[in-house]
């Protein structure tokens, strides 16, 4: 091998290492540990190093006071433990973005006593940009020379030692995928921990600046312990670039600061009236220069000519006409694997959740004839609140495996590429498409991920206007109400009103967010649509089922936690205060007159000792299995069959259940089903008169006023209220509140349907729920996980208030423009879906397209004047 | 293509000879003769598909500009733009061997040299 050829850009020299470094360095020799920062870029494979280096052991928190992940992990060796923390990935370190700003005060703060940077073969070039940016903050680097096997299919050859040479540090292939590499990269790590004195490695040479990085070296030595906590040539040259973090921390940090800066910033206009460029031009180029030469001096490329395979696959995929198709093909694909593959599996797990439902049930205390203990009302509220949001594990388990499958093969980003133009339109952004994905764009979804994709929109405007607009997708919670409407009072065009639904709730999301970006966000700092497209890869069986893994558990902690108890603060407020004891009182005697028609009938008989108590009770539920295994069995095979089985259960009485041809029994069996009736009636009408003066019902009769213009009563607003914590318990309240017709074992369509029909109930105020329920407020769990996401009460608030508002006013337009013009329900479905579409159109076509600002004469940049 | 519309001033005939040569020609960065930008072009927004150019300088300042500099857009960096979105932005670029996507709105802020 020859010796590399010394480079031009930069010259190897011995680095100082702050002293700092030093000192925690020594601090956690003696406590047998070590500090790593793993850095690279995006794209790089960062995350499958990470994992590589330590395993499962590891833990996800924020940096302080952002919502930017920090991924820490720990491996141990021989006594020695070694903490890796992977830094957000960035292209620099500059001071621009969250994300940089983030990765670089971790590194000046925990002085790692090491970095790992995570370096992409394929993109050797680009990635040493941030290599030297490290070696300039003077860390001990170990380059980890990623997915060698993907620059080896391309034809690149890489001579690592040349490459180790250049860089004065050393380079370990990995390829993280596979997991290979992780004991060379160990190694190296113990061998850095070994070496003591200052870091090597390359020092890169700013050309012409040199002279101005030297004055601001020579004036930042003066400043006492600033040298002492702050690698100092690094700082020179941030100085000289203009960064405004590091210009706060001068302030911060020194005294006499102000004068330095103002140093700094007249020689920054001596180089500029000198040279005719601006410092960090020239410091840009000058890494440009140098990656340049060292990949020209490491990298063969022996594939001249040939296309890469992800872009001949774009040429098709991403075809002007095609591209969409492509893109619907793949949507409709991920809903029809996941909602129907899904609830098939739904059919297998839901007896699971019946079975620990019963299980529960049989620990509570048991019931009574009329006024159930409430600790098992409360018990079987909160379990059947939180298996209504189980159930839906296995669909969201396998919608969030197909679309980890998007995004670890690469098409995600593509998706953002051909959908940009519309978000943009709306003040959104192209990497929105994920979280409305996620929170269900045509039917099924959960808010509460979805808002979680949102960390990767590097625009912060557009996240929050995501986060604000990804609640009015229809989740998976939404459907049953909309279902039932739909049932009841369109059931003529039920194809149309579905449509209607699935897609206007998508242009009212783009309106709201259009609306939001324009007004309230307007001021919010945003970013430019500058995104790498990866090349394509064949996502792993382990990468998929991690991501959608994480996602589901992210769910069930949420039901588990936040909205198991909601769930006891919503039955407080739909029970309390509960019936008075006079009331109660004239329940009890109700009852007590059948059942002294039944005590009667089988006083004297070997039954009586089931006249009361428990034994009444369980004889009463033995009853309602057997007549509704009867309903349900059909032809005389299986009603032989319900019979053996009842018949060998309840031994003791089951001439009560069927009394064959016994006319003694026959009278005990009227006299019973006489009892069980008249049970089921009260129960019922106890339940909707708790129902009807609880904190709830007087809530919803109180604010009438209100939403009288929206058309909604008082049992709308009751529901509509109890759906806050999660959207299904809006049928389910329905349920209590329609109760006539129940003993005719009506559904309750038929029954609402009845009971709206008599009071006037139009499909004009099915409309006016269906759009608030579209612009509902995101349920509690979402709302939590608004919280985490934005860092602000004050967002959350009003991601509560403003769809309240909204859903209000656009609901009681409706209603009131219906009404006043006696358009029917559908009529009006239809004026006011070509009203949003139209909107939406004017709108999202104007909203992207800015006129670029004018041309602003800044320096020249052309090659020449280097 | 139809998303030339927005893009008159008498290109779209060129840009569409580009689109279709670049599909028969074996992959280069930028090398051929005949597939440079017109000499009409001077921001990399008008460059049409399939046709490429060399960095000039920037107008943008700020995040924009530091963001694309990391990509490779410096000066006398070659990039070929390789195709638009549907709906005519944002335009997909090869820059060495990176694929990026820009917005026209900061394609716009870029001079370049066919």
């Amino acid at each position: 091998m020859n010796p590399p050829t010394r480079l031009k850009g930069g010259a190897r020299q011995e680095r100082r290492v702050p002293p700092f470094h030093i000192e925690r360095a020594r601090k956690r020799a003696l406590e047998n540990r070590m500090v790593v920062g793993l850095a690279g870029q995006q794209n790089a494979g960062k995350s499958t190093v990470f994992n590589m280096l330590t395993g499962s052991n590891q833990h996800v928190a924020n940096y302080p006071g952002v919502t930017v992940d920090k991924k820490s992990g720990v491996y141990r060796e021989d006594g020695l433990k070694v903490e890796i923390v992977d830094l957000p990935g960035t292209y620099s370190l500059t001071s621009f973005s969250l994300e940089e700003r983030v990765g670089r005060d971790f590194l000046l703060s925990a002085a790692p006593d090491a970095v790992i940077n995570v370096v992409d073969a394929t993109q050797l070039k680009r990635s040493l940009y941030l290599t030297f940016q490290i070696l300039e903050m003077g860390f001990p680097v170990v380059v980890a020379l990623n997915m060698m096997d993907v620059a080896a299919a391309r034809g690149l050859k890489i001579n690592l030692e040349r490459l180790s040479h250049s860089l004065g540090v050393d380079v370990v292939p990995t390829i993280g995928r596979q997991g290979r590499g992780r004991e060379a990269l160990r190694d190296r790590l113990r061998e850095v921990r070994k070496r003591s004195g200052p870091a090597a490695g390359l020092m890169i040479q700013y050309e012409r600046l040199e002279p101005f990085i030297e004055r601001v070296e020579a004036r930042l030595e003066t400043l006492p312990d600033l040298a002492a906590r702050y690698p100092i040539r690094w700082l020179a040259v941030k100085l000289l670039e203009g960064d405004n973090e590091a210009e706060k921390l001068i302030m911060r940090e020194a005294n006499g600061g102000a004068e330095l800066l103002a140093d700094v910033r007249g020689w920054r206009r001596e180089f500029e009236a000198m040279e005719g460029m601006i410092p960090s031009d020239v410091i840009v180029l000058s890494r440009d220069r140098l990656a340049a030469e060292i990949v020209a001096l490491c990298v063969s490329d022996t594939s001249t000519g040939r296309t890469p395979w992800s872009e001949r696959i774009d040429r098709v995929v991403l075809n002007r006409v095609a591209a969409p198709f492509f893109l619907l093909a793949a949507i409709y694909l991920v809903y029809e694997i996941s909602i129907v593959e899904g609830n098939e599996l739904t059919l297998l797990t839901w007896p699971v959740l019946v079975w620990i439902r019963n299980g529960i049930a049989s620990l509570l205390p048991s019931p009574a004839l009329l006024f159930d203990p409430y600790t098992r009302l409360l018990g079987l509220w909160v379990v059947d609140s939180a298996s209504a949001l189980l159930n839906y594990i296995p669909i969201f388990f396998i919608l969030f495996a197909l679309i980890a499958v998007l995004e670890e093969s690469g098409y995600m980003a593509r998706i953002a590429f051909i959908l940009d133009r519309v978000f943009h339109g709306f003040g959104l952004h192209g990497q929105s498409t994920l979280p409305f994905i996620l929170s269900g764009v045509m039917a099924g979804g959960c808010a509460v991920p979805g808002v979680m994709a949102t960390r990767a929109i590097p625009d912060r405007r557009s996240r929050l206007g995501t986060i604000l607009t990804a609640p009015f997708m229809n989740c998976q919670a939404k459907l049953p109400l909309y279902i039932l409407l739909i049932n009841i009072f369109f059931a003529d065009h039920r194809s149309w009103a579905l449509f209607f639904i699935a897609t206007v709730s998508i242009l009212l999301a783009l309106l709201v967010a259009r609306l939001l970006t324009s007004t309230v966000l307007r001021t919010m700092e945003t970013a430019p649509f500058v995104m790498e497209l990866p090349s394509y890869h064949v996502p792993t069986l382990k990468g998929v089922l991690a991501r959608a893994g994480d996602r589901t558990w992210v769910y069930i902690k949420k039901v588990a936690t936040i909205v198991a108890a909601a769930a006891v603060v919503i039955f407080a407020l739909l029970q309390a205060p509960g019936l008075n004891a006079e009331r109660k009182l004239w329940y009890e005697g109700e009852l007590d007159k059948v059942r002294v028609g039944f005590e009667t009938a089988i006083q004297g008989t070997a039954y009586e000792s089931l006249a009361d108590g428990k034994p009444l009770i369980s004889l009463l539920r033995a009853f309602a299995n057997y007549e509704e295994a009867v309903a349900e069995a059909e032809g005389p095979k299986a009603l032989e069959a319900v019979q053996a089985k009842f018949k060998a259960r309840y031994e003791n009485y089951y001439p009560l259940l069927d009394p064959g041809t016994d006319e003694q029994a026959a009278g005990m069996r009227a006299a019973l089903k006489a009892l069980a009736d008249r049970r089921d009636e009260l129960r019922r009408d106890i339940d909707e008169e708790t129902l009807t003066y609880s904190f709830f019902g007087r809530f919803g009769r109180a604010i009438v006023p209100v939403t009288r213009f929206a058309g909604f009563d008082w049992k709308t607003n009751v529901a509509l209220l109890s759906s806050f914590t999660a959207r299904e318990n809006s049928v389910a309240t329905l349920g209590v509140l329609y109760q006539e017709g129940a003993d005719e074992n009506q559904r309750l369509e038929e029954r609402m349907r009845n009971e709206s029909r008599a009071r006037g109930i139009t499909p004009l105020h099915a409309l006016a729920v269906i759009l608030f329920f579209a612009l509902y407020p995101p349920c509690l769990a979402t709302v939590i996980m608004i919280k985490a996401e934005t860092a602000s009460w004050r967002w959350t608030l009003f991601s509560i208030v403003f769809p309240i508002v909204l859903g209000l006013a656009v609901s009681s337009l409706v209603f009131s423009v219906g009404r006043a013009f006696s358009l029917s329900g559908f009529k009006m479905m239809g004026i006011f879906y070509l009203t949003t579409l139209v909107l939406a159109l004017v709108v999202g076509r104007g909203g992207g397209r800015r006129s670029a600002p004018p041309e602003e004469q800044l320096t020249d940049l052309s090659p020449q004047s280097i | 293509m139809f998303g030339n519309w927005r893009h008159k001033r008498g290109r779209g005939r060129k840009s569409r000879a580009a689109l279709l040569n670049i599909k028969e020609k074996p992959f280069e960065t930028c090398r051929q003769r005949g597939d440079v930008a017109p000499k009409t072009c001077c921001l990399l927004a008008d460059v049409p598909p399939g046709a490429c150019c060399r960095i000039r300088r920037h107008r943008g300042r700020g995040a924009v500009r530091q963001r694309l500099l990391d990509l490779g857009f410096v000066p006398s960096a070659k990039v070929r733009v390789l195709r638009k979105a549907t709906l005519g932005d944002p335009i997909e670029l090869l820059v060495d061997d990176t694929f990026v996507t820009l917005r026209k709105n900061e394609a716009a802020q870029i001079e370049v040299d066919p």
